[in-house]
């Protein structure tokens, strides 16, 4: 077991001119569940890829445990790695796949054999130890690329979007599952995804990338109620949190023909007439009476059961702004309907407009 | 004219299922019959008699079904089957075993392998797919004359490798970057060194491709003349079949076409066994199961 450290690490990809991983600072806990999670071409598999050594470090060092890994190859790293299309060796059955590192480290028979067994009855793979990987199914394949991992007993596993490749429901099952196993087994992950909820779900922490550049890092709470800019807050939460651009006026910020109060010091350190404001969909109160409030004309509403989703546009500023709000599934006005918006007191968030950043470090408490 | 299809129906449906069957059986049939016919008689021939051939057709045969198979002694005889034969093999196992070896290794180097000076090396690869081989034919005897290698076997492995090593590397190449990146990366983790990656995981999966490269060179190799006649020369007593062949056609005046048509069958038969035996090899899907389904 051991933790994982990037320091300063960056990649540049020859011919490019900016680098697909940017001076990335990031320290994983031993034994702990790190996602790193953002949009396609954000340098996390990439970053995966360099803490695997298949990918060069221009600059800067990557540590495993103490020992630094930078100039180190994969195979004298002590890592496994779940690829997303699984890599097994099509001409090998699940058996020998899972044991082929053991046999290359030069264990012994009898180990290697019980080793398999002990991971095959892990994963419930024990009655396919014979076969070749094609005559399995898509789950049990990713069950072997896992099993393939943790025979290995590694310092770390590197989860490259391993569920990405399975179908909803068996990506929501293995999703638990592998997050179960691997917390049972206590090594230290690094895992993949593009997908926001699979990262709020299994992460203990999560770091979120855009263009190659650290955006934020903390727990998956932290991260939903106090992300630290715009683009954090749209992409963690779906549907995604409400973001647009509010003036600024004496006492608080205009949301609609009403005034969500501010606290004064919050306020003054905003140097601008006007600051971009979230609000989650599950913050926002509807009401359909006229009265206070953002006045939203419903273009859809979305059920769900328990829960639905009114989409509707607003004229803010002069500018047509689409929002979403959370209403009960059963009970909700209708499309074409005009209704009133209004925040829930403590869960707004301020941003900069210029930089993005947040203004303050809990969200708003409203009155 | 009333029942005619909606276009946009007929659009769809493959040419194959609108022309009736029948007339792909009949274009199945005749293409089959051309090619056929030539080998049928040249096996009805090797089996007839010399009167009977100077009498009438190969397909009387089928009139006058009187078979010998005198003509196949004689043949024997006089191709020397039992040193040509081995010679014809003692060229084209080394030739094919060197090729398919030689291309593997050159194909993975190009295609998996980082290393100064590879994109040079593979244009220069590219470059000698284009030289004509009789271009090298002088240079060569001269050359092999000097190493005092003249007329013996080895002269004709190094041609027919050296001219077939370009196309076998640019054939596996291609067919390498059909493997997943992922293979190789997971057994790099995996702790495989450059060599076991080859051996154990490389190797067992580009067999389909090596298995067609060692049929076409197989085949090219026992069925050449240019070479073993360039540089080994007709008196050569390592004569290869082929060789033999051409000069018994050459002397047939007195023997009958008879037993020209039984050698040829005689040099046939094996090129023929070799590729029904190496098919099963062929089939696709080797790599299935490695990625998702």
């Amino acid at each position: 077991m051991a933790s994982v450290t990037f320091d300063h690490a960056s990649r540049l990809y020859p011919g490019s001119t900016r680098p697909a991983v940017d001076q990335l600072n990031l320290e994983t806990a031993d034994g702990e569940f790190l996602v790193l999670v953002g949009p396609s071409g954000c340098g996390k598999s990439t970053s995966l890829r360099m803490l695997a050594g298949l990918e060069e470090v221009n600059s800067g060092n990557i540590f495993i445990g103490e020992r630094n890994v930078t100039d180190v190859p994969p195979k004298d790293r002590d890592i496994a790695m779940v690829f997303q299309n699984y890599a097994l060796y099509p001409h090998m059955t699940v058996a020998e796949n899972m044991g082929f590192a053991l046999k290359i480290a030069g264990i012994n028979k009898d180990e290697r054999a019980s080793r398999v067994l002990e991971a095959a009855k892990l994963l419930d793979l024990e009655p396919y130890l014979g076969r070749k990987p094609k005559a399995l199914s898509g789950g049990q394949r990713q069950r072997v690329a896992m099993g393939r991992a943790i025979v290995r007993q590694p310092q770390v596993f590197l989860m490259d979007e391993p569920l990405s490749n399975l179908d909803a429901k068996l990506r929501v099952q293995t999703r638990t599952q592998i997050a179960s196993l691997v917390r049972r087994l206590g090594v230290t992950t690094v895992y993949v995804t593009h997908d926001q909820t699979e990262a709020l779900t299994m992460g203990d922490r999560i770091a979120v990338l855009k263009d190659g550049l650290l955006q934020q890092v903390g727990t998956p709470r932290d991260l939903y109620e106090k992300p630290a800019n715009i683009f954090v807050a749209g992409f963690i939460g779906s549907p995604a949190m409400n973001l647009f651009v509010a003036e600024v006026v004496d006492g608080g910020v205009q949301f609609g023909t009403s005034v969500i109060p501010v606290e004064r010091e919050l306020l003054s350190s905003v140097n601008a007439k006007t600051v971009t404001i979230g609000v989650r969909p599950e913050d926002i109160v509807v009401s359909s009476a006229f009265g206070e409030g953002l006045p939203v004309d419903i273009d859809l509403i979305e059920e769900l059961g328990a829960d639905g989703y009114l989409y509707g546009h607003a004229d803010i500023s002069g500018k047509r702004t689409d929002l979403v709000t959370r209403v009960d599934g059963r009970v909700h006005p209708n499309a074409g309907e005009k209704v009133y918006l209004t925040a829930k007191p403590g869960h707004l968030h301020l941003f900069n407009n210029e930089s993005g950043e947040r203004i303050g470090n809990k969200p708003v408490v409203t009155a | 004219m009333s029942v005619a299809l909606p276009k946009r129906r007929k659009a769809k449906i493959p040419i194959l299922t609108r022309v009736p069957r029948w007339v792909v059986h009949v274009v199945i049939f005749v293409f089959c019959a051309v090619w056929f016919t030539p080998l049928l008689a040249m096996v009805a021939t090797s089996l007839r008699t010399n009167p009977d051939t100077a009498a009438g057709g190969w397909w009387m045969i089928f009139v006058k079904p009187l078979v010998t198979l005198d003509n196949f002694t004689r043949a024997s005889d006089l191709l020397e089957l039992n040193t040509s034969l081995v010679s014809t093999l003692a060229i084209a196992v080394p030739s094919t075993i060197l090729t398919v070896i030689i291309s593997a290794f050159g194909a993975y180097a190009l295609a998996r392998m980082h290393f100064r000076g590879k994109a040079f090396v593979f244009i220069l690869l590219v470059a000698l797919l284009a030289i004509p081989p009789q271009l090298a034919i002088t240079p060569l005897l001269q050359l092999f004359g000097h190493l005092g290698l003249g007329g013996s076997i080895a002269t004709v492995w190094i041609w027919q490798v050296g001219f077939t090593v370009p196309f076998g590397i640019f054939l596996v190449r291609g067919y390498l970057f059909t493997l997943p990146e992922e293979l190789i990366e997971a057994a790099r983790i995996d702790g495989a060194s450059e060599f076991r990656l080859f051996f154990q995981i490389v190797l067992p999966l580009i067999t389909p491709i090596l298995a067609s490269l060692a049929i076409l060179q197989f085949l090219w190799s026992w069925n050449d003349l240019l070479t073993p006649l360039v540089f080994m020369g007709v008196a050569n007593h390592e004569a290869p079949i082929t060789l033999q062949l051409a000069s018994l056609f050459q002397t047939q005046s007195g023997l009958g076409q008879n037993s020209v048509a039984a050698g040829a069958f005689i040099s046939v038969i094996v090129p023929l066994a070799v590729l029904i035996g190496l098919q099963r090899y062929f089939v696709a899907g080797i790599t299935g199961g490695s990625l998702k389904g």
